[in-house]
């Protein structure tokens, strides 16, 4: 019953995409990409990617973070661990030129590498990359090993150290496991937008965008190809889906 | 002839020991079974014994779908599972794993099968509230 509502959702948004499709030149028309039915599994035609805006991201400010937290469920809920120990999905990292004194500040979580070191190095098979490039931990068989924190160049993973209770439904998390942003899953297979970009548009300060990497009409790939957007630690040749503008 | 008579005797007063045992072996039997509480809605997605028998082949089957391919139809989701099977009582309060009250422990408790899904997943439907103040998890 659950199943028909959101098919019938999806095949109606699909329509009122199709119907939005916008002429911008003639003979030339801009369609929104139709949201993938819920039967159907991610494929590698998305890229799904993020891009950041450094220089409209505020020293101090920290709504990216806080509205991961409350999405996902992470930090409060890890009452017995240490501040080291306690997860952290998404963090600010704040950059000072030491020569000139400028200041960049800026959010760090999983980069969604296409050659992710976390998966390459799991001997489960728990760490793993989807179709579309979001890079997940399968919890179900994740032995707890910490190889895959070890390997991340960006400290992006986190161990839970103690057991939880009161986890959202669509972000299970638990004792013995290894975690990271999750580019909120469970959103973009909604058509929806990561809960940091949001709460950061939200917000006014409109220095993060989500979208498909692979599809050259996208806000990100426009911006991309318009300004260009360099990665973190590009030297490791990781490729990664997050990429920052203005560093 | 009196001995038969004392021997036949002797074996109705067995038969009747037997019954008696077995009555009231019976009724802890009883006492011990269960108590699977009733879910929200008329009918489940598969049929009872079918899925008495086979319900963590289905939730394995489709963990894998969702999580690995993004597969999220809702058939076989452990979300919806507990949407119908921990729905909120006439009190509007639900119960915890820990707790025998709660669905999915009501069985495994009887079953002695230790289960930790919900170390991970949430026990409740989101919204819900808790009927105890008590932490749950094993
Ligand atoms: S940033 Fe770290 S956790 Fe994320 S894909 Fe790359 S190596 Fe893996
Ligand atoms: S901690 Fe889990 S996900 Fe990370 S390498 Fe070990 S088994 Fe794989």
């Amino acid at each position: 019953m659950k199943q028909d509502t959101d098919m019938n959702r999806r095949r109606f948004l699909g329509q009122a995409a199709a119907a939005a499709g916008l002429a911008v030149a003639p003979g030339v028309m801009l369609y929104e990409v139709q949201a993938r039915p819920a039967g159907e599994a991610a494929t590698s035609k998305q890229r799904w990617g993020m891009l950041i805006d450094t220089t409209k991201c505020e020293v101090g400010c920290n709504d990216c973070v806080t509205a991961c937290k409350t999405e996902n469920g992470w930090g409060a809920s890890e009452t017995k661990s240490s501040t080291e120990q306690q997860a952290q999905w998404i963090r600010k990292v704040k950059l000072t030129d030491k020569q000139t004194g400028h200041v960049q500040s800026l959010p760090l979580m999983c980069q969604h590498c296409e050659t992710p070191p976390c998966v390459d190095v799991c001997p489960t098979g728990a760490s793993m990359k989807r179709a579309d490039g979001i890079v997940l931990v399968d919890k179900h068989i994740c032995i707890g090993c910490r190889y895959c924190m070890m390997a991340c160049p960006y400290k992006a993973r986190s161990f839970i150290h103690e057991s939880l209770s009161g986890q959202k439904a669509h972000a299970p998390r638990g004792l013995g496991t290894v975690e990271s942003c999750t580019l909120c899953v469970h959103r973009v297979d909604k058509d929806g937008t990561p809960a940091c970009v949001e709460s950061c548009n939200a917000k006014g300060h409109k220095a993060m965008y989500f979208g498909d990497l692979n599809d050259p009409n996208s806000e990100i790939s426009k911006r991309l190809k318009e300004f260009g957007g360099q990665q973190i630690r590009a030297d490791l040749g990781l490729n990664t889906g997050v990429r920052y503008q203005g560093l | 002839m009196v001995y038969l008579q004392r021997h036949i005797r002797k074996l109705v007063t067995l038969v009747g020991l037997g019954i008696l045992l077995s009555l009231s072996l019976t009724s802890q039997a009883a006492d011990l079974k269960p108590v699977i509480p009733t879910a929200k809605g008329g009918q489940c997605v598969e049929k009872t014994d079918v899925m008495r028998k086979n319900h963590m082949e289905f939730i394995l089957h489709q963990r894998n779908d969702t999580l690995r391919r993004g597969i999220r139809t809702s058939k076989h989701s452990l979300k919806e599972c507990i949407e119908c099977h921990n729905a909120p009582a006439n009190d509007g309060k639900v119960a915890r794993i820990s707790e025998k009250d709660h669905f999915c422990s009501s069985c495994h408790t009887f079953a002695a099968v230790k289960i930790d899904c919900f170390e991970c997943h949430a026990d409740k439907p989101e919204a819900a509230q808790y009927r105890t103040s008590a932490k749950g998890g094993h």
